[in-house]
């Protein structure tokens, strides 16, 4: 069956928790001890009120204040797709885990509450789900209930979404008048609103159509690990050596050409070795061995390519950042970088650009990045790295930036297209 | 182009073999934690998957509460037998002679006793990581927690301040003493381990299925008759025919009434069950913040 990816976002109190509680209830993806859990809390602190969104506030701490601090993950399914959903924070103070829970969904709920409209906190989240190039995004406008279903109120709302969605990156957009409270066009169409002609929540989730999210294009595949069992007496296995790794990019094939990076050597794939089997042909985002041609040089960290669609390389890299970390970016300091499976040091040598959360526009050089800013970098890595611009390939084109010392992760970066591709003449030696 | 797509089950198998081999090239000393259930034994097949034709490098690690059912110590010591695993037994009784755990008054549960005794064997053989079966979809705090999540030196999770995890961008890095529990079957459900089981055509211990046994009812469901907690004649004593649906200690884990003698009616059992495989454990319905304390001292 397929499997959809979805998270919530939107500022505080817009009603998210309460609209993935009515997702699950309303689906009848709730089992009878959660339901009587959920009664259970009601009466102790609610009042007698069954609270929805206490179904993914599972901390203790989150109850108390009645507010989401880190991200939820819940599972349904319906007889059409199997749905993992990311209940995410809206509170500014925790939006590094807003990224943590979008960064790996195919599709984001925006919600805005009616009566507020669009307000900075929905900018920020649009704008980081459109960093993150989440291919498809629903305007969840909530709490229709409190603003007499007002159709020009809903259209007002989804205007001024309009006038600044052109100035990020977003290509599926799809408007939602609803009560997450209630239930309206959560998974019944409501009796309230005549006036909209589209589908309910889950049933634009059930059909809207996930194009692969994976790059088949040009073959990529971190070595995460060597495989070198040592069975000096098995003849088979005597001479066994395979690089591990979840094809990050494309198809490989058994008897293609393909290169080892950094070092530049071109050999040929022997065996495409699985555990239940060689298979002839494995695509992104498969976990394999391959066992090459040749006795070659490789390690975790370098990274398998096919002979098209090159990779850039570089150790000056131009990218965004969202910045997670109290302690402001500082430019200069040393910070470790991964990338795939690789991790390098690395200093910001210039901060060329921070986004305007408000306006969406760029502003020239800040002296830093704070605390959930999103800016534009350039740094320089201790090696050059083998990456594709994050437009192209989420997976090589992604890295985190990791403090020293505190080993604290401070930043998701994105990079930009490389400048130089990988130049296979400049090879060493070819075997 | 159809032809090169996942379906979920290829997803999650693949996300996890990227995870199991992620740890073993981050970490210098991970264990896999093997309890002989149904998660651990979806865990052990995705290591063949991750490491075959390589021995599995990394050992395997049980914490023994001594009230353990006998039927999964002796499928546990088999399967780590024929998988040529070294397998690692600390035992919460040695812990207690040992003086590193201490029984509160009258606490019979050897719940809470396996923390010290899981973090003492951490420390003597100085695991920096060990792997662990636990789902998100078993229990609200467990549905917060990160793939890798991060543990001090006193082994405590924080769960207002764990690390960011972008993508598929595990940070691995530790200080000295300080630990990362990961856990590859995070986005798994109960269904999916049965299929994935069904799919692989993996072995599992005999009281998942059907089976006839005697049962004492306590705090509202069935739990086996046991030399622990032997019944007072004021309970009320069935042979039934029963299964687990997840495993516990002996003398907490509810048993389901069942005919399910097959891993196909267990799916179809499931796929109609009308309660969670959590409702059966009476030590996570202690209080609605059971697991989430536990999990902050130290717990799996
Ligand atoms: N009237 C009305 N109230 C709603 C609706 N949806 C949510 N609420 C209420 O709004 C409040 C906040 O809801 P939550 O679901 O906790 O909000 P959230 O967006 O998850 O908040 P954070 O996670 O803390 O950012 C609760 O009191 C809900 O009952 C709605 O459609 N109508
Ligand atoms: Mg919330």
């Amino acid at each position: 069956m397929d499997l959809l990816r979805f998270n919530t976002c939107g500022s505080v109190d817009d009603g998210k928790s309460t609209l993935i509680g009515r997702l699950l209830y309303d689906s009848k993806s709730l089992m009878e001890d959660q339901i009587e859990a959920l009664e259970r809390s009601a009466d102790i602190t609610g009042g007698g009120q069954v609270n929805l969104a206490n179904l993914t506030d599972g901390l203790r701490a989150e109850r108390e204040q009645g507010i989401t601090i880190d991200v939820a993950y819940r599972y349904f399914a319906t007889p059409r797709r199997k749905f993992i959903v990311a209940d995410t924070p809206g509170h500014v103070q925790y939006t590094r885990n807003m990224v943590t829970g979008a960064s790996t969904a195919n599709l984001s709920i925006i919600l805005v509450d009616a009566r507020a409209g669009v307000i900075e906190q929905s900018r920020r989240h649009t704008a980081i789900a459109s960093l993150l190039r989440i291919p498809h995004l629903v305007i969840a406008v909530n709490k229709m209930d409190l603003v007499d279903w007002s159709e020009a109120r809903f259209n007002e709302i989804r205007a001024e979404f309009e006038q600044f969605l052109p100035r990020l990156d977003i290509k599926d957009v799809k408007f939602i008048p609803m009560s997450a409270l209630n239930g309206d066009n959560v998974v019944t169409p409501s009796a309230h609103t005549p006036w909209y002609g589209g589908p309910t929540l889950l049933s634009h989730l059930e059909t809207v159509h996930i194009a692969s999210d994976w790059n088949l294009q040009g073959l990529r595949l971190p070595v995460q690990w060597v495989n070198r069992p040592n069975q000096p007496t098995d003849p088979r296995l005597h001479d066994f050596r395979g690089f591990s790794g979840q094809i990050a990019g494309g198809i490989v094939r058994a008897g293609q050409k393909v290169m080892v990076l950094p070092s530049g050597i071109t050999t040929t794939v022997k065996e495409i070795h699985t555990y239940d089997g060689p298979v002839a042909e494995a695509f992104c985002p498969q976990s394999v061995t391959l066992v090459l041609a040749h006795d070659v040089d490789v390690s975790r960290g370098n990274m398998i390519i096919g002979p098209d669609d090159l990779p850039g390389s570089a150790s000056d890299l131009h990218a965004k950042v969202c910045w997670m970390h109290p302690r402001a970016l500082q430019p200069g300091k040393k910070y470790w970088l991964k990338h795939t499976t690789h991790t390098v040091q690395a200093a910001v040598t210039e901060i060329t650009h921070r986004i305007n959360i408000s306006s969406l526009e760029q502003e020239p050089a800040p002296a830093g990045l704070a605390l959930n800013d999103i800016g534009e970098i350039r740094l320089r890595t201790s090696a050059p790295l083998v990456f594709d611009g994050y437009a192209t390939n989420r997976l090589t084109g992604s890295f985190i930036l990791i403090e020293q010392g505190t080993h604290a992760t401070v930043a998701a970066g994105m990079l930009h297209p490389p400048r130089e591709l990988v130049r296979p003449e400049d090879a060493d030696f070819v075997i | 182009m159809s032809n090169y797509h996942l379906d979920h089950l290829q997803y999650l198998e693949t996300e996890a073999i990227h995870i199991m081999r992620e740890v073993a090239g981050e970490f210098e000393r991970p264990a896999l934690l093997f309890s002989g259930g149904k998660d651990s034994i979806c865990l052990l097949r995705l290591a063949e998957k991750a490491f075959r034709p390589a021995e599995i490098p990394l050992p395997f690690l049980n914490v023994d509460t001594g009230h353990h059912f006998p039927e999964l110590n002796e499928f546990r010591d088999r399967r780590a037998r024929e998988l040529g695993g070294k397998l690692i037994v600390r035992k919460v009784e040695d812990a207690i002679a040992r003086g590193l755990a201490q029984p509160a008054p009258g606490e019979v549960s050897r719940n809470r006793l396996q923390i010290p005794t899981l973090l003492a064997a951490i420390e003597e053989f100085r695991f920096d990581c060990c792997i662990g079966g636990a789902r998100r979809d078993e229990e609200k705090a467990r549905a917060k927690e990160r793939f890798f999540s991060y543990r001090d030196s006193f082994g405590q999770w924080d769960p207002k301040s764990q690390r960011p995890e972008i993508w598929n961008l595990y940070n691995a890095r530790l200080n000295p003493g300080e630990n990362m529990r990961v856990f590859p079957l995070s986005n798994w459900t109960e269904m999916d381990v049965w299929e994935y089981i069904r799919q692989e055509k993996l072995e599992v211990p005999s009281i998942y299925f059907s089976h006839r046994r005697h049962c004492v009812r306590r705090q509202g469901q069935w739990l086996p008759v046991n030399d622990i907690q032997p019944p007072k004649p004021t309970e009320e004593v069935r042979e039934l025919t029963v299964r687990v649906r997840t495993i516990g200690d002996i003398i907490s884990t509810g048993l389901v009434e069942s005919p399910a003698a097959t891993v196909d009616d267990i799916i179809a059992e499931i796929a109609a069950a009308r309660v969670t495989e959590r409702g059966s454990r009476a030590d996570d319905k202690a209080s609605e913040a059971a697991m989430e304390d536990r999990k902050k001292a130290g717990y799996f």
